[in-house]
């Protein structure tokens, strides 16, 4: 599993970070997000297809 | 001048008869209906949409503009075009929604909002001291609802406490959705002004705060931002930053009181408090038609044709309670755990203060059921009085005992 994250369309709302913490953060200079880990471990898949699917600005993409 | 006449007799705002369920109108229309003509207090019609999926497609994409210049955006109210002659960022397209949402964003992250916390619990804390030393009944709203939202975003924005009843009573008149076009002009002159003020006092003297950044460091001349646009972004955040959660507080204890079995087995679980906050967040909708949209192109909605330039109400209590994702969605539960609820709307405008609301909420919640565990209503839910008909959706006063 491969995370894209597309910083052009990112509009902050954070709801990657509070859906999969382990894998998502926000930059402390203009909120955006950024992934911590690219590729996370098959047992988060759960949690990165939610925050995925409730991306406001559907800016994630697994792969 | 009487409002011209629409295919449908349907006239909006509708009416809540429930205090918390969203208008029975909207299930029917949802089933039959889901894209529907109304009649609008200030004249013209919009399409009502009710689906679930209807709703994001409105919200995310660029087929429908929030742009509140293009001739023909909705009017709820009278005077609103007032604002939308030059709105702040909620009702403008990307790019431009962009440059000024950017300039806040840092100060809303769920890490930012996080260093806010022990602040907010002390707040929250002082204020049930308070009316813990008072003789009930209290009436919640005033004692506790309104002021700790109100104490959170004054401090953040660095706005004087001191000043709430004024702008608190103005903003109440601009927000009523029965003011007259002239009330609404003079509640927002006064608004503006005391905005400009300030402004003009951060200038001089800045301090630890989000409005002194604004100003120092975005403002013309050292930045791009106009006086103007400053002035209107602050009272946006102002106004969204507490009438918003003070809502959220006051309805949300009503919910909890008036569903003993979910508030006992969150007494029983606190962890179930985040997911707890989602539900209400779902089941009440208090924001459920803010997000007015105008066409910017011919489309189709659920089979039915939008002409480019029909305004659009995308209704956020109507996705919400739609059977087709949420299961049994009369029914406030708490285990639910589902976070694909629309309350703080959907796309590029999805609520900013989001993580803040959350926040405050949860330390609300968990902290005026442990202080106060014999608490309870002081008056039936239907004696109440509701803000019918007002852009947010809430309970006047709610008097409550121990
Ligand atoms: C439970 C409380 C809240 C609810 C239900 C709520 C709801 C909403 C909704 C539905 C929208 C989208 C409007 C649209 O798309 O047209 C929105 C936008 C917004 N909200 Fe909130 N809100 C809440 C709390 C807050 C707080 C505490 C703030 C703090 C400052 C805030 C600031 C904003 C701002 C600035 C926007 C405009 C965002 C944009 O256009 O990019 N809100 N809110
Ligand atoms: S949920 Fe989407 S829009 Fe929000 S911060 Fe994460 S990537 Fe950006």
């Amino acid at each position: 599993m491969r995370i894209t994250a597309d910083t052009k369309v990112c509009v902050s709302a954070g709801m990657c970070v509070l859906t999969a913490p382990e894998v998502f953060d926000q930059s402390n200079e203009d909120g955006l997000v950024t992934v911590l880990l690219p590729e996370p471990p098959e047992e988060l898949r759960e949690e990165v297809a939610e925050a995925v699917r409730l991306c406001p600005s559907r800016a994630l993409d697994i792969s | 001048m009487p409002p011209t006449k629409a295919p449908d007799s349907l006239s909006f705002p509708v009416r809540r008869r429930c205090p918390f369920a969203p208008p029975p109108e909207y299930e029917r229309l949802r089933a039959e209906e889901p894209v529907a003509k109304v009649r609008l207090p200030t004249g013209g019609t919009a399409w009502l949409v009710t689906r679930y999926d209807d709703v994001r497609t409105v919200l995310s994409g660029s087929a429908f503009s929030a742009d509140g210049t293009r001739p023909g955006f909705p009017r709820l109210f009278p005077g609103q075009e007032q604002i939308l002659q030059r709105p702040p960022f909620i009702r403008m397209d990307p790019p431009q929604h962009g440059f000024y949402r950017r300039m806040l964003i840092q100060e809303f992250t769920l890490k930012r909002v996080k260093t806010l916390r022990p602040g907010i619990q002390a707040t929250v804390d002082r204020l049930l001291d308070e009316l813990l030393a008072r003789t009930p009944p209290v009436d919640l709203v005033d004692a506790f609802a309104l002021p700790v939202p109100s104490l959170v975003i004054c401090q953040l924005l660095g706005v004087p406490y001191d000043d709430h009843e004024y702008f608190q009573s103005q903003s109440r008149i601009a927000a009523s959705g029965t003011s007259t076009a002239e009330q609404f002009a003079s509640a927002l002159g006064g608004l503006r002004a005391y905005m400009d003020e300030l402004i003009t006092r951060k200038q001089r003297n800045p301090g630890d705060d989000l409005l002194s950044k604004l100003v120092t460091e975005q403002l013309e001349p050292a930045g791009e931002l106009r006086r103007e646009d400053l002035l209107m972004m602050c009272l946006m955040l102002l106004h969204a930053g507490h009438e918003t959660t003070a809502n959220m507080i006051s309805l949300g204890t009503m919910a909890l009181l008036e569903h003993p079995d979910q508030l006992a087995a969150l007494r029983s679980d606190p962890e179930l408090l985040p997911d707890a906050i989602e539900e209400l967040l779902r089941y009440l909708s208090i924001a459920d038609f803010v997000t007015t949209r105008i066409a910017a192109e011919d489309t189709r909605l659920s089979g039915t044709e939008i002409r480019a330039g029909d305004g659009v109400i995308a209704l956020l209590a109507a996705a919400d309670w739609d059977p087709e994702v949420f299961g049994e969605p009369d029914r406030l539960d708490i285990h639910r755990g589902d976070r694909r609820h629309l309350a703080f709307g959907y796309g590029v405008h999805q609520c900013l203060g989001q993580n803040l609301a959350r926040m405050e909420l949860e330390i609300v919640f968990s902290t005026l059921f442990a202080r106060i565990p014999t608490l309870r209503l002081a008056v039936p839910v239907d004696e109440l009085s509701y803000k019918h008909g007002t852009l947010l959706y809430g309970v006047h006063e709610l008097p409550v005992t121990w």
